[in-house]
């Protein structure tokens, strides 16, 4: 939006996360895991459930302190958590405007909700909203202080299949007006394809492998490269043969 | 599948068979389209015909009709329209509008000092570890103190006259609001505290935003102990060497056995309990419109 933030975040890379260690009690959980992400790009993080991508993503989001190793993100991050997590007694307005300050945060709210496709919504209670309208909320809410990296801890893995895919053209077109880095954990593996810039699948409490993702849009959706590339990322995730 | 959407039409069509039907079956329609007969609205009108004050109302007609037919006697349980009639008669009197203001004053004083101090301490419990290390042990075991029976210590202490009813009433009414404020603040959910700090909130944002919206149901159960506690510890602090006020007016009526007299004073007391409650009500039909609530059909 304002050049001053682009040249900002041109100076240093998005994320670099080295030999990190997190432990609770005698389990380790990430074992001197290494990650970076370059400024605009949207790194998915895949893996079965348990193996430590909430670990991970908590950590960054500075919500978590590592036992070893080094976390460096931009101090201006935000967090698209699971669930909405809105407030409930704050109107929509009041809820995205939260960690904003100064006199035109109001103005700001209102077009990142408009940019979500929520414009005219600003004055409903969260308890009104479908679960769609209140997780493009808690999207708007990330976005509005303009960040630098933004954290997605499977956002829309409570949501239907249509609306998931409605979700999806949005970040797409998001990316395009937000100029950020972005880490999306999730276990879905369409979600992964039909998002990426670069797919990492962990296990075993490290990065195991990495996929960049060069894909037109149209051989998102269906291609031989594709196919090839989820045939891939299942036996990765070791579910191979069995799809 | 088929054998399904073959049968299903059939029982819609006719309810009535659906004792043949081997498989039962439930048919939803709105509301508005069953049959209303005359009888079934005037039962639908009569089943609760004064909302909660249908019990109330009944108990008193019934009160009515007994005390006139000569079952109660009229020193243990006076009509309520000679009660009311009483009532009437003290006001013009003189005697009861002077009392209801004073013993108003007591409630009104004391409530306003175990609040300020209920909540402030509440509130820094809530928010401070230090505040809960401070407080809270405290006024666990002052709320372990029945409310009479600190009442003659207070004597002791504080003297027979209006610092001890003020004292006992502030007593009443603060402890209830500490301890439901600070179960409230500390209820409030984790993850929105946890998401507010995220989205760059300062900790003022995050107590005026999260902490004390989410807190507010809580205070309002707390305020709602504290006047029903505040109207109790007027009750028994005006019985000690009251030469006015409602406790007064009761105390005279019973070595007087002026029934009516008493009962007088316990409906004011009453009164003033129930318009207490409505008070909390409408403050939480303004205040937490936020709220999803369960309805009772």
């Amino acid at each position: 939006m304002s050049s001053a933030v682009a040249t900002e975040t041109r100076r240093q890379t998005g994320v670099a996360v080295e030999q990190v260690v997190r432990r609770f009690g005698d389990r380790v959980v990430l074992d001197h895991l290494d990650l970076t992400i370059a400024d605009e790009e949207l790194v998915i993080l895949l893996g079965p459930s348990g193996c430590g991508k909430s670990t991970l993503l908590r950590l960054l989001a500075g919500l978590d302190r590592p036992d070893g190793g080094r976390v460096e993100v931009p101090a201006r991050r935000a967090i698209v958590f699971q669930a909405d997590r809105l407030l409930p007694w704050q109107r929509v307005l009041r809820n995205v405007t939260l960690g904003l300050h100064g006199p035109g945060a109001d103005q700001r709210a209102r077009d990142v909700l408009a940019e979500v496709g929520l414009s005219g919504r600003e004055k409903a209670w969260p308890k009104e909203l479908s679960g769609g309208e209140a997780q493009r909320v808690s999207l708007a809410r990330a976005l509005v202080s303009e960040p630098e990296l933004v954290l997605l801890d499977e956002p829309f893995a409570a949501l239907d299949a249509i609306t998931r895919l409605r979700m999806h053209d949005l970040v797409r077109a998001l990316r395009t007006r937000h100029h950020a880095a972005m880490l999306l954990v999730t276990h879905d593996v369409d979600e992964a394809i039909a998002l990426a810039d670069r797919i990492v699948v962990m296990s075993n409490g490290r990065i195991g492998t990495s996929h960049d993702v060069h894909l037109s849009a149209a051989d998102r959706e269906a291609s031989v490269a594709r196919e090839t590339l989820r045939a891939r990322l299942l036996e990765d995730l070791g579910l191979a043969g069995q799809h | 599948m088929t054998e399904l959407s073959l049968k299903a039409p059939a029982v819609g069509e006719s309810p009535d068979t659906k004792t043949t039907s081997a498989r039962e079956r439930e048919v939803f329609l709105p509301r508005d389209a069953r049959r209303r007969t005359p009888i079934s609205t005037l039962l639908e009108r009569l089943r609760w015909p004064l909302g909660i004050y249908t019990t109330p109302v009944v108990i008193l007609i019934a009160w009515e009709v007994l005390a006139r037919a000569g079952v109660l006697a009229k020193t243990y349980a006076p009509a309520p329209t000679s009660i009311v009639k009483s009532a009437a008669d003290l006001w013009q009197q003189g005697v009861l509008g002077p009392d209801l203001a004073i013993s108003l004053q007591r409630a009104g004083t004391g409530l306003a000092i175990g609040l300020t101090v209920g909540v402030i301490t509440g509130v820094l419990g809530g928010l401070l570890r230090s505040g809960e290390y401070l407080f809270n042990g405290l006024v666990q075991v002052l709320n372990t103190i029945p409310l009479l029976a600190v009442l003659p210590l207070m004597i002791v202490w504080f003297g027979i006259d209006e610092l001890t009813k003020v004292l006992l009433i502030s007593f009443g009414a603060g402890v209830p609001m500490y301890l439901n404020l600070f179960a409230a603040i500390r209820g409030v959910d984790q993850r929105l505290i946890e998401m507010a700090r995220t989205t760059g909130a300062g900790t003022w944002r995050l107590v005026t935003r999260v902490l004390v919206p989410g807190a507010l149901p809580g205070f309002l159960v707390g305020l709602r102990f504290s006047l029903a506690y505040s109207v109790l510890g007027l009750v028994a602090a005006e019985t000690v060497n009251a030469d006015k006020g409602l406790g007064f007016l009761i105390t005279q009526g019973q070595t007087y056995l002026q029934t009516n007299q008493v009962f007088v004073g316990l409906v004011v007391y009453s009164l003033l309990g129930l318009l207490a409650d409505q008070f909390v009500r409408a403050l939480e039909r303004v205040l937490l419109r936020w709220r999803p609530s369960y309805e009772a059909s």
